[in-house]
């Protein structure tokens, strides 16, 4: 990465939108104190959501919200990639598949079929798949919406021509500093925050209730080993020893992040879990 | 009653009358308390005689303390109730304390129960030691500004601020005589910590209820407050037996002209101590600390814990003796100012193992045993001293409740055996 503000050339922002809510692209407009730094830090030279200037490439950066779900945005994302220098992913949808990646477990023709008066006008793919499933992607921001200020900590660093510092610690640090109270230990509630990576400055557990793992799996969605996340120990104390029954330690692990790899994995092992159970009465 | 009577008499005055029922496990292993402190002047830190009487209040003239406190300027914090557990916050009165309240603790789980009792200290305590009073979890230390040639730097060093705690357990303080040693000890001493613990007024509560997941009586270190505080305090029914432990403590028992405690009372309030230390469930046998674990290096039982360990770190958090910490360079996005900060860390998280170009310790059961190993074993060769002071905290907070005792216990039992054995067991599949 080049060091943008050194010379007079300031580095180009995109910034792109799939299948998503548009919330992290929101996340961008509620920086509202340092919005005006930003445009000066940066030229931002195609940001539909925000202007209808719409400049070509090479962009420096881009920042890619949402996940891939039609045949069409599995190529334009190719041509991003070509596009941007350093791409980064915003968001659950970009970095994980977002919660529409529940269809990955469905089948999308019944939906279709449920949803739609006419459904054959409806062009989407079986799944929805992150970017990362596609194209190289540089740096990945987490969360349902991404925390801002990781956003402009991102680009303050590769501004400064600094590797950008993402945390892949659990929230349960973040938590801590924050001197909460455990909700897990306190209150028996089923808190995701242990395999969840920190980012987002522990808000729920923060308001009293437990984390569902916005911020995807810690250290990262591939899974080893021995390493972090250890899904399957919070799982089998949900059900050892909070009681909740094998859908229940499912449905926690299957949510907005559920098509990251280790919350994949955790989930699918108890769907298997809730078929012994059915078996069973 | 003064100085000269015998420390059978007093209260938390000596661990030999708390702890007279052979709970010294391993006399030749040295105690947080045995530390030779070079710290200056500091209150509550080294081994200060206990300089005055052991006066008697009732629980109804506790307010009077408050009100001295507050009138010498100091902010006072106790525990309060909040959000299931208690936390340390800003009180005025008596009232402010969790009176009735009782705490159960045991492995990954904590609840409060309300006995509906006048006791103003039957909550033992919660997932804060006194720890983040003088290391706090976040500590701005230097703010940066670019210059036309160059950069200059201000250096943040909190407020000084006198804060009294009511409320500390023996465990807490021997705790915090640990984080003494390790930012105030010897040629670097760290002045935001000093700034923080200069300040501290400590009124200690002897504990007369060990929780299921205490073990203090093992390690030495409690239930009674040995040293390290300005008050202590011993509540038997409805009074509140009070002692000085530091020249301030002493000024403020004179202000408040108490009359002498009779020996009977002092004598049940001694009992309860020994009563409570017997009474803990728990115990860490230290008599092949550390070189026993040392040699436990190989052992199963670390693949067995790492397979319920998820490494999130809270028993790091919330252990007072914890005190690594990372430094983070926080910058605008002029680029003109950075601030430069310190936060609480943990062996837990991947960063904390990573030296340039590798992580050496990738693996769940590579942090798990550096904890421990830290904490139990090599801390002793690094500090002369324990790294668990024995208050459970680790226990109760660890969200699936791994028990650091029971885990110990393992991994000395079977250490013998193991050695005419030929490998390590293979990781139990997860
Ligand atoms: S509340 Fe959740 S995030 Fe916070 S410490 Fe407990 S388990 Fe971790
Ligand atoms: S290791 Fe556990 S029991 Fe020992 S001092 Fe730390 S938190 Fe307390
Ligand atoms: S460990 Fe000992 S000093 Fe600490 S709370 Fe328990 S009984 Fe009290
Ligand atoms: S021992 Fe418990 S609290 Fe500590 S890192 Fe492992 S799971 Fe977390």
């Amino acid at each position: 990465m080049e060091r943008g503000n050194t010379g007079k050339e300031r580095l180009r922002l995109a910034v792109f939108k799939f299948a998503s809510c548009d919330g992290c692209q929101l996340s961008i407009l509620n920086l509202e104190d340092e919005l005006l730094a930003l445009g000066q830090a940066l030229d931002i030279v195609y940001f539909p959501e925000v202007s209808s200037k719409m400049n070509p490439g090479p962009y420096d950066i881009a920042l890619v919200e949402g996940s891939i779900t039609t045949e069409e945005d599995a190529h334009r994302i190719q041509s991003v990639r070509e596009q941007a220098k350093v791409l980064i992913t915003i968001g659950a949808c970009a970095t994980a598949g977002g919660i529409q990646a529940l269809r990955n477990w469905a089948d999308v023709e019944s939906f279709k079929q449920v949803v739609y008066p006419s459904p054959h006008y409806i062009q989407s793919l079986k799944t929805s798949t992150p970017t990362s499933e596609h194209v190289h992607v540089d740096f990945e921001l987490w969360g349902c919406p991404i925390d801002k200020g990781q956003l402009l900590r991102v680009i303050t660093d590769l501004l400064a021509g600094v590797h950008p510092r993402l945390p892949a610690e659990s929230v349960c640090l973040e938590c801590k500093r924050h001197e909460n109270v455990c909700v897990m230990v306190a209150k028996g509630l089923a808190c995701l925050g242990p395999v969840t990576r920190a980012g987002c400055g522990a808000i729920c557990p923060s308001m009293g209730r437990d984390c569902y793992g916005c911020f995807g799996p810690t250290e990262g969605a591939r899974k080893g080993p021995g390493l972090p996340p250890n899904t399957a120990s919070l799982a089998s104390y949900f059900h050892d020893g909070l009681h909740l029954i094998p859908v229940e330690v499912l449905r926690r692990f299957r949510g907005i992040n559920g098509y990251a790899d280790a919350f994949k994995q955790e989930s699918e092992r108890w769907e298997l879990e809730k078929e012994n159970v059915k078996g069973e009465t | 009653m003064y100085g000269q009577s015998q420390s059978y008499e007093r209260i938390g005055g000596d661990l030999v009358l708390c702890l007279s029922g052979g709970f010294h496990l391993a006399p030749n292993v040295r105690g947080p308390y045995d530390v030779e402190t070079s710290v200056p002047k500091m209150r509550g830190i080294g081994a200060m005689e206990v300089v005055g009487e052991i006066g008697v209040l009732s629980r109804s003239d506790f307010q009077r303390i408050f009100d001295n406190l507050s009138s010498k300027g100091y902010r006072i914090v106790g525990p309060i109730v909040r959000d299931g557990a208690v936390v340390w916050d800003t009180i005025r009165r008596v009232a402010d304390l969790p009176i009735g309240w009782h705490d159960h603790q045991e492995a990954g789980r904590y609840r409060l129960e309300q006995t509906g009792s006048k006791e103003i200290f039957g909550v033992v305590h919660g997932p804060q030691s006194l720890k983040p009073f003088a290391f706090t979890p976040r500590e701005p230390l230097v703010q940066i500004e670019r210059s036309k040639d160059g950069f200059t730097t201000r250096s943040t060093l909190p407020p000084s601020e006198k804060v009294a705690i009511i409320g500390a357990r023996a465990c807490d303080l021997a705790g915090l005589a640990i984080q003494d040693q390790i930012f105030l000890q010897g040629e670097y001493q760290d002045p935001y910590y000093a700034t923080r613990r200069e300040g501290l007024f400590i009124i200690a509560v002897n504990c007369t209820r060990a929780l299921q997941t205490c073990f203090c009586a093992s390690m030495d270190t409690g239930p009674c407050a040995k040293n390290g505080f300005d008050l202590a305090l011993t509540e038997v029914d409805d009074q509140l037996l009070i002692e000085a432990g530091s020249e301030a403590g002493s000024d403020l028992l004179s202000a408040l002209s108490l009359s002498p405690a009779s020996q009977g009372l002092t004598r049940e309030a001694a009992a309860r101590g020994v009563a409570c230390a017997q009474s803990q469930v728990r115990r860490l046998d230290r008599t092949r600390l550390p070189q026993a674990l040392h040699e436990a290096h190989e052992h199963p039982r670390w693949d067995n814990v790492a397979a319920r360990c998820m490494a999130c770190a809270n028993c790091t958090m919330v252990c007072p003796t914890c005190f690594c910490h990372k430094v983070e360079e926080t910058p605008d996005l002029t680029r003109q100012n950075s601030e430069h900060s310190r936060l609480w860390d943990s062996c837990f998280t991947q960063e904390h193992g990573y030296i340039h170009g590798k992580n050496i310790r990738p693996t769940i059961k590579d942090r798990y045993r550096m904890w421990v190993t830290h904490k139990l074993a090599s801390w002793i060769d690094q500090f002369g001293t324990s790294g668990c002071v024995g208050c459970g905290r680790c226990i109760t907070w660890c969200p699936v409740g791994i028990d650091l005792t029971e885990e110990v216990s393992a991994l000395l039992k079977s250490s013998e055996q193991r050695s005419t054995s030929s490998r390590p067991q293979e990781a139990p599949g997860r």
